[in-house]
């Protein structure tokens, strides 16, 4: 029979809380003081339709007006091959536009601005609320779940563990100064999914072995369960990370933010199933007693 | 007998797996590029006829085109080339004239005996299709605001009637307020309007003055207005979305007051906002006998002079308009021809009743937006969407008769001006008019490349993770394997059979559901392995390994599960079709990774007398 080799996870927990600590105030701050870059979707903006008389060459006019020191300009063809649609982010404002279509008239062609749209920020902004909404309700609901599937003590290391890896991958998207669209929004909650399937798994262990072994520390019972689910949890993530990698270089454009907000919420999901769950349930002092069937208190009840 | 499957099992697995092919199988014919021609009424005949012009229009422009087909309704045109799509569109419409509705579209090219089954492809959202999406907001307030214009005017009426004194009555704001010389003119008033005002809802603040009456419209009343305006002005939408001749225009309420539009494969976006974006409404009003009035100018002047005058009170508005037709009478004249709805045709009977012989207008009101300059406080230049209002007469026509539910408007020019009367009035016949307050094209290039992207994400993904699997696992993870792409086979048979709608946030679900689906095996994989290094022996590991993980993998899937819900409930489009996917992806999941890799497991080492797993 050989033994599995049990790693002293929760020896250097105090570090994990430091580098946790650290990685929170860090995205908090950043949040708090300079906030998200918001994308098209949630910021507003500004869209406008030109005509050419001969079809136009949408690649070189996005060159031309990012050399021209405009950011990001999304840039395809409309409706037919001589129209060009041209986004950008930001307030609406006309003027904005004018200065486009200097920009792409210094080649001499002739072009004609047909038009010019815009986002309402109003829609960004209940997008936003609706998004945080949404992460509230599924905190709350997850935390019922897991309370009474498992025990208080397990929700809220479940859903503060969950916190943490929304928090502190929205901090590095603001502090990197990437832009946070929906896709980006959906990635968040992909990582809320992948992140507490990974504590549940923990968790689970976790709550097998303290109805397993019976003379054991807390610290020692968990200690062996993230042992035992250690390489469940490197080999999930390691698939997982595969596909976002492909879906990195591979998705375009268009899906690259999805992708990287969606590595750095498996990553951080990653360390949290192991680190933070288990040391909030730990500080908790999560015991054996707790998730005995209560049948002690049946019995108290009866007494005169 | 440890891990062996009774018949039944197996065979499910087996008709589970059949199941997905056939119903993925749709996906994997491609669609044809096609070019679709409708007409801009509906009572236009498009038949043979009218597609061997537009047959002929192609072969002159020198486009390869197959499969063209006619339904008396629309016609269809498949197009050899796709690049030359939008070329072949712009043939058939300078062909065949601004009567006809060219759109560009895709046609499934599903086989005969899929369709029996009920087997379709899956729908592309906008971002993977191309398409025009429009949000456009319904202004319930200005709704209110008519529906108290016509209150005020009706109570004002029925108080001269029976004679009640006021010194004036009149709208402020979303109350009506009337001051009276004396009590008793504000008891008989109170009265009048308890017993033929219901929706009115007198207000009785202490320190009011006494000798005045302040109404506002009940809180039922309010709310069944502004439903009734949403729903009509979502009727009217879908009516003319359906001029436009799209493929599958999705039309639905979102929130209180906002409707969506999306049209997939339109790529014209000023066309599609022509038509939608008509936000306009109808007044039908008596011609001004002299005593007041308002002065409009006409639509088209060139008919009947600058401008007439008409009354303040409108009889009935646009609401009530429950059809418009252009026809010809018996003499072959041209004719539009109005049906109203009860309430309506009853106002319109009485209005007329003493009014024969006078004319009666109808006024076309467009709500327009333009963007207007102003200085914020910070003193930069802030460009602001101001709405304002175009009011034109667009009819002047004399009563014959009484007037009821079904009336016509005669003396009409000719075809043309018949139906595009009746074009503006079943285009006006909203409750309450709308702005754009988002509008989003995405152009069919867009779409194919983030088709071709995603497509090749994660097929590369997915490879990948079978690579890894094999590796770490060996035998065990070509089992695994199988599953995982059974998993995606599943998933993309349940999504065409669900009609759900993939989009790019979809296509991250599925990628997202592949990373996970591999969890459950994993942690069976895992769990059979630590099985053996405690000593046990073959068999009773695969069970033990099987049914120890399971508890964990249900766990972790119904929790997911829920979150997948609540962003179902909550989210709107993009957010939903990716709760969609990863919801089904979740179940599918669980069916492949755990009860058919059993399935495999059982069928290749079930039962014997084995030393050592590949795993």
């Amino acid at each position: 029979m050989t033994e599995l080799k049990v790693y002293n996870f929760m020896g250097i927990r105090k570090y994990a809380v430091i580098f946790s600590a650290i990685l929170l105030t860090v995205s908090a701050w950043s949040l708090y003081s300079q906030g998200l870059v918001l994308g098209l979707d949630f910021s507003g903006g500004t869209q406008i339709e030109v005509g050419y008389d001969s079809p136009a060459d949408v690649s070189k006019l996005r060159e031309k007006l990012e050399s021209a020191g405009f950011k990001n300009p999304v840039v395809v063809h409309f409706g037919s091959e001589t129209d060009v649609l041209i986004r950008l982010q930001g307030e609406p404002d006309q003027k904005l536009a004018e200065q486009m279509v200097e920009v792409l008239k210094t080649d001499g062609q002739e072009i004609d601005l047909r038009r010019v749209d815009f986002v309402g920020p109003q829609i960004g902004e209940e997008l936003r609320e609706d998004g945080g909404l949404g992460m509230l309700a599924a905190l709350a609901v997850v935390m019922l779940y897991v309370a009474v599937r498992f025990q208080l003590k397990f929700s809220v290391g479940a859903v503060l563990a969950l916190a943490h890896d929304v928090i502190i991958t929205l901090g590095i998207f603001s502090l990197a100064r990437l832009e946070f669209d929906l896709t980006v929004l959906a990635a968040i909650l992909a990582v809320v999914g992948y992140s507490l399937n990974d504590t549940i798994v923990v968790s689970d262990r976790i709550r097998e072995n303290f109805r397993k072994i019976r003379k054991a520390s807390s610290i020692e019972v968990i200690n062996e369960s993230l042992s035992q689910t250690l390489w469940r949890t490197i080999n999930t993530s390691a698939t997982t990370m595969l596909v976002l990698l492909s879906l990195f270089f591979m998705g375009g454009e268009l899906i690259h933010n999805f992708a990287i907000a969606l590595m750095i919420g498996v990553g951080i999901g990653t360390y949290s199933s192991i680190y933070v769950a288990a040391t909030v349930m730990l500080a908790l002092n999560v015991d054996r007693e707790d998730l005995l069937e209560t049948v002690e208190g049946e019995l108290v009840d009866d007494l005169p | 007998m440890l891990n062996k499957f009774p018949l039944w099992k197996n065979l499910m697995i087996l008709l589970v797996i059949t199941f997905g092919f056939v119903y993925a199988a749709p996906n994997f014919y491609p669609a044809d590029a096609a070019v679709q021609l409708s007409g801009q009424s509906g009572a236009m005949v498009i038949d043979e006829s009218v597609l061997a012009k537009v047959e002929s229009a192609l072969n002159e422009g020198g486009i390869e085109y197959f499969g063209s087909e006619s339904d008396g309704e629309s016609a269809l045109v498949r197009i050899a080339d796709k690049k030359l799509q939008l070329r072949a569109k712009e043939v058939i419409q300078a062909e065949m004239g601004g009567d006809y509705i060219v759109a560009l579209n895709l046609a499934p090219t599903t086989p005969q005996w899929l369709s029996n089954l009920g087997g379709t492809p899956m729908k592309l959202g906008l971002d993977l299709s191309g398409g025009v999406h429009f949000l456009l907001e319904v202004d319930l307030d200005s709704a209110v605001t008519v529906r108290l214009e016509g209150d005020l005017e009706d109570i004002k009426a029925s108080l001269r009637e029976e004679r009640v004194r006021y010194r004036s009555f009149e709208l402020r704001g979303r109350q009506i307020i009337g001051q009276f010389r004396d009590v008793e003119q504000v008891e008989k008033a109170n009265t009048i309007i308890r017993t033929n005002y219901r929706d009115m809802q007198p207000l009785n603040a202490p320190g009011q003055n006494p000798l005045s009456i302040v109404l506002n419209l009940s809180e039922v009343a309010t709310s069944l207005l502004e439903d009734n305006a949403i729903k009509q002005n979502l009727t009217s939408l879908r009516n003319r979305v359906n001029e436009l001749g799209v493929s599958e225009p999705l039309v639905s309420r979102q929130g209180k007051n906002r409707i969506v539009v999306e049209l997939p494969g339109v790529q014209d976006t000023a066309e599609a906002k022509r038509i939608i974006g008509k936000t306009a409404n109808l007044e039908f009003r008596l011609e001004s006998d002299g005593r007041g009035g308002e002065r409009f100018d006409f639509r088209n002047p060139a008919g009947q002079g600058p401008d007439a005058m008409l009354e303040k009170k409108a009889v009935i508005s646009g609401e009530n308009v429950t059809d418009a037709r252009a026809s010809f009478d018996e003499n072959g004249r041209p004719q539009v021809s109005i049906t109203l709805d009860s309430k309506g045709g009853w106002q319109m009977g009485h209005a007329t009743r003493d009014n024969i012989g006078r004319r009666l207008g109808v006024l076309f009101i467009e709500y327009k937006t333009k963007l207007e300059k102003s200085i914020d406080e910070t003193g930069e230049v802030v460009i602001t969407p101001v709405p304002f209002v175009e009011k034109h007469i667009i009819s002047l026509a004399t009563v014959q008769s009484q007037l009821g539910k079904q009336f016509r408007i005669t003396g009409l020019d000719g075809q043309r001006e018949s139906s595009e009367l009746a074009l503006l009035l079943r285009a006006g016949a909203l409750a309450a008019p709308m702005y754009i307050v988002e509008e989003r094209t995405i152009g069919p290039s867009l779409g194919a490349d983030n088709i071709e992207m995603g497509v090749k994400s994660v097929t590369v993904g997915m490879a990948m993770v079978l690579l890894f699997m094999v590796v770490i696992y060996r035998a065990f993870g070509l089992a695994a394997n199988v599953a995982l792409t059974m998993n995606l086979l599943l998933l993309v048979a349940f999504m065409s059979l669900l009609g759900a709608t993939l989009t790019l946030p979809g296509i991250a679900g599925i990628v997202l559901t592949v990373g996970m689906a591999v969890d459950a095996n994993v942690l069976i994989f895992s769990r059979i392995r630590e099985e053996r290094k405690a000593g046990a022996t073959v068999q009773s590991a695969i069970s033990a390994g099987y049914d120890r993980a399971f508890v964990s993998i249900l766990d972790a899937n119904i929790t997911t599960l829920i979150v997948a819900l609540i962003l179902f409930l909550i989210g709107s489009g993009p957010v939903q079709g990716f709760a969609v996917t990863l919801s089904i992806g979740i179940l599918t999941s669980m069916f492949t990774s755990i009860v058919m890799t059993r399935g495999l497991v059982n069928l290749v080492v079930g039962g014997r007398k084995i030393d050592k797993l590949w795993i």
